[in-house]
């Protein structure tokens, strides 16, 4: 039997799979013991061994019958924001206890159908709301990385730091992501693991809870391109369930892998060039142009005009979004409802059941939307933003017209930081997705790829951002980039 | 344009959101620091655009207008916090 199973990449387990050299009941009990012995990182909220169990089982049947895709028998983790059947699926909050789902979303029942195993539930920000995991209802998520011989506990990014704690520290192969502003890219980047968000429609939104329905995709969380490539074709495709599900083919992106990426032209946007950017992230912005000059592209300095608009249409456009879909969040068909006094009627049900239930990001989130959306301030705040997306989207299609193929970023402005700042100044934290979120706006797929490292060790990550619909020549780029990089640090194990 | 506590309470009542009288001038002044970081969009020159309402220009599909699913009332019940004889239940509505 062979060692270490758990920190297999999908493709290397995959392969011993067919082989035989390996089961998927062996992988997953790898994982369910690197699980146990992990409890430090917060990063599995709800274990499901019997589910993996039975489904290790059943994928090791279909193996040896011949009937095998790509993920089955694959150990994964599955993000707490999507439905799984029978299995509670909170968004990481209070106001969904004890909610178990009757039905499965689309994308995970994809991977369950492929025969994927999941060993679990996976911690985030509440709905999706936060950048560093401390929103969570399950309390913190922690980074697998520590900075030099500092024991101070840092962020492992978010929303899905649950996803790329897990990833980063081998629990499992993979993971599920969403992302709304850069909640796959920027903990992916934190964690010196790959996150792809694919263009919106790629992947069914049925049974993932709502965020900003405009903005939300999922995507996978890995260990290499490669597996990206792998597990977002079998999350990807067609869903009638979702009115915006894309109905085009998905191609088979890892066998498009090839890194050669000559005469590809890549941009470079001058506006992400920030004030007062750390030298570091400067640094590993123009070692991978470099990198990816050295692999034939050809390099273009290129201007996306209305970037610095990006966040505050952001934080317009979202939280409008979010307190139209948490309104169902009512203490009468699910979940939470607050214990009421004496003579209280259904309008003191819902405050109280909200107030309780939503921590208080998500409640200041909800409060701003539903302000830009009052009598008065739609058009000012509201029509204003979707003006704005409009020109960001516009900025975009210009440069792609212009036969720009792929745009290289940072994926975020620093390295983890700790967990626990000062987090007063709600602005603060919004500055993280300053290098994501326009990728959102404009509906692009975009990925995270770990190419460095800072001066304490902790692992930095580049975006690569694609035109609509080209995941495949997206995958393929951040192959090359990847290649190049040689990123090959693992955090030290202290948990 | 600066939130006072009176509009904060006016926002929280129409978001169904409990905020105790005391939390009411620093909930204002959160919405003021994220209205402040909003209003950096009045710079932008947006004549003659239209609002976005799509990412991508697709056709909405359109299905049969037939039954699709149904006659699944114990699951909807089934995370009810209070559910009765086949009913979700609420606290009285109308005096």
């Amino acid at each position: 039997m062979m060692s270490d199973l758990n920190k297999l990449t999908i493709a290397e387990a995959r392969d011993a799979l067919r082989k035989g050299d390996v089961t998927s009941v062996e992988l997953t009990e790898a994982c369910l013991s690197a699980i146990d012995a992990a409890d430090a990182l917060g990063a599995f909220v709800h274990k499901t061994p019997e589910i993996a169990m039975d489904r290790a089982k059943a994928a090791d049947a279909r193996i040896k019958a011949g009937d095998a895709p790509d993920m089955c028998g694959i150990p994964v983790g599955i993000k707490d924001l999507f439905c799984t059947e029978g299995v509670p699926s909170q968004a990481a909050s209070k106001i969904l206890e004890g909610f178990k789902p009757e039905y499965e979303s689309t994308v995970s029942g994809q991977l369950r159908d492929a025969g994927a195993v999941m060993l679990g539930k996976l911690n985030m920000d509440e709905f999706a709301m936060g950048s560093s995991n401390e929103t969570s209802t399950y309390g913190n998520a922690v980074n697998p990385w520590r900075a030099g011989n500092s024991d101070a506990a840092l962020t492992p990014g978010g929303s899905s730091g649950g996803s790329a704690a897990a990833v980063s520290a081998d629990l499992c192969l993979a993971a599920t992501g969403t992302d709304t502003g850069g909640s796959i890219r920027q903990p992916a980047a934190f964690t010196g693991t790959v996150g792809l968000k694919p263009t919106y429609g790629r992947c069914s939104r049925w049974g993932i809870v709502a965020f900003a329905s405009s903005l939300d995709q999922a995507g996978p969380m890995t260990k290499t391109v490669r597996d990206a490539a792998i597990m977002g074709a079998a999350m990807m495709g067609h869903d009638p369930k979702d009115s915006t599900s894309a109905d085009l083919p998905v191609p088979d992106f890892e066998a498009l892998l090839t890194g050669d990426i000559k005469g590809k032209v890549i941009g470079i946007p001058a506006e992400y060039r920030m004030d007062g950017m750390p030298e570091e992230i400067e640094k590993l912005w123009s070692e991978g142009t470099a990198m990816l000059k050295d692999a034939g592209a050809e390099i273009r300095d290129i201007s996306l005009p209305h970037t610095k608009y990006a966040l505050p249409a952001y934080y317009v456009i979202a939280p409008a979004e979010a307190s139209s879909n948490l309104a169902r969040y009512d203490g009468v068909r699910f979940g939470y409802r607050a214990k009421l006094a004496q003579g209280d009627g259904i309008t003191e049900m819902y405050e109280k059941t909200r107030a309780e239930g939503f921590g208080d990001e998500v409640k200041r989130r909800v409060m701003v939307g539903t302000y830009v959306l009052s009598a008065g301030f739609y058009d000012a705040y509201y029509n204003r933003a979707r003006k704005v997306r409009a020109l960001i989207k516009r900025d975009f299609d210009e440069v792609f017209h212009e036969g720009v193929d792929a745009i290289l970023t940072p994926a975020t402005p620093s390295a983890a930081f700790e967990l626990g700042q000062d987090v007063s100044d709600p602005v603060q934290m919004y500055l993280n997705d300053v290098f994501t979120v326009t990728v959102n706006l404009a509906g692009l797929p975009g990925v995270a790829v770990p190419t460095g490292i800072d001066r304490n060790g902790l692992p930095l990550g580049l975006q690569l951002i694609g035109r609509p619909w080209e995941e495949a020549e997206l995958l393929n780029t951040a192959y090359a980039l990847e290649s190049a990089a040689g990123f090959v640090e693992k955090p030290a194990r202290w948990w | 344009m600066s939130i006072d506590s009176a509009t904060a309470a006016k926002v929280a009542k129409l978001a169904r959101i409990k905020v105790e009288e005391e939390d009411l001038p620093a909930l204002a002044q959160e919405f003021n620091a994220i209205l402040g970081f909003i209003e950096q969009l009045e710079e932008v020159d947006v004549d003659g655009v239209e609002p976005m309402v799509s990412v991508t220009p697709m056709r909405l599909k359109r299905r049969e207008d037939v039954v699709t699913d149904g006659n699944q009332a114990a699951k909807v019940l089934s995370n009810a916090p209070d559910a009765r004889e086949g009913f979700f239940s609420v606290p009285k509505v109308v005096e």
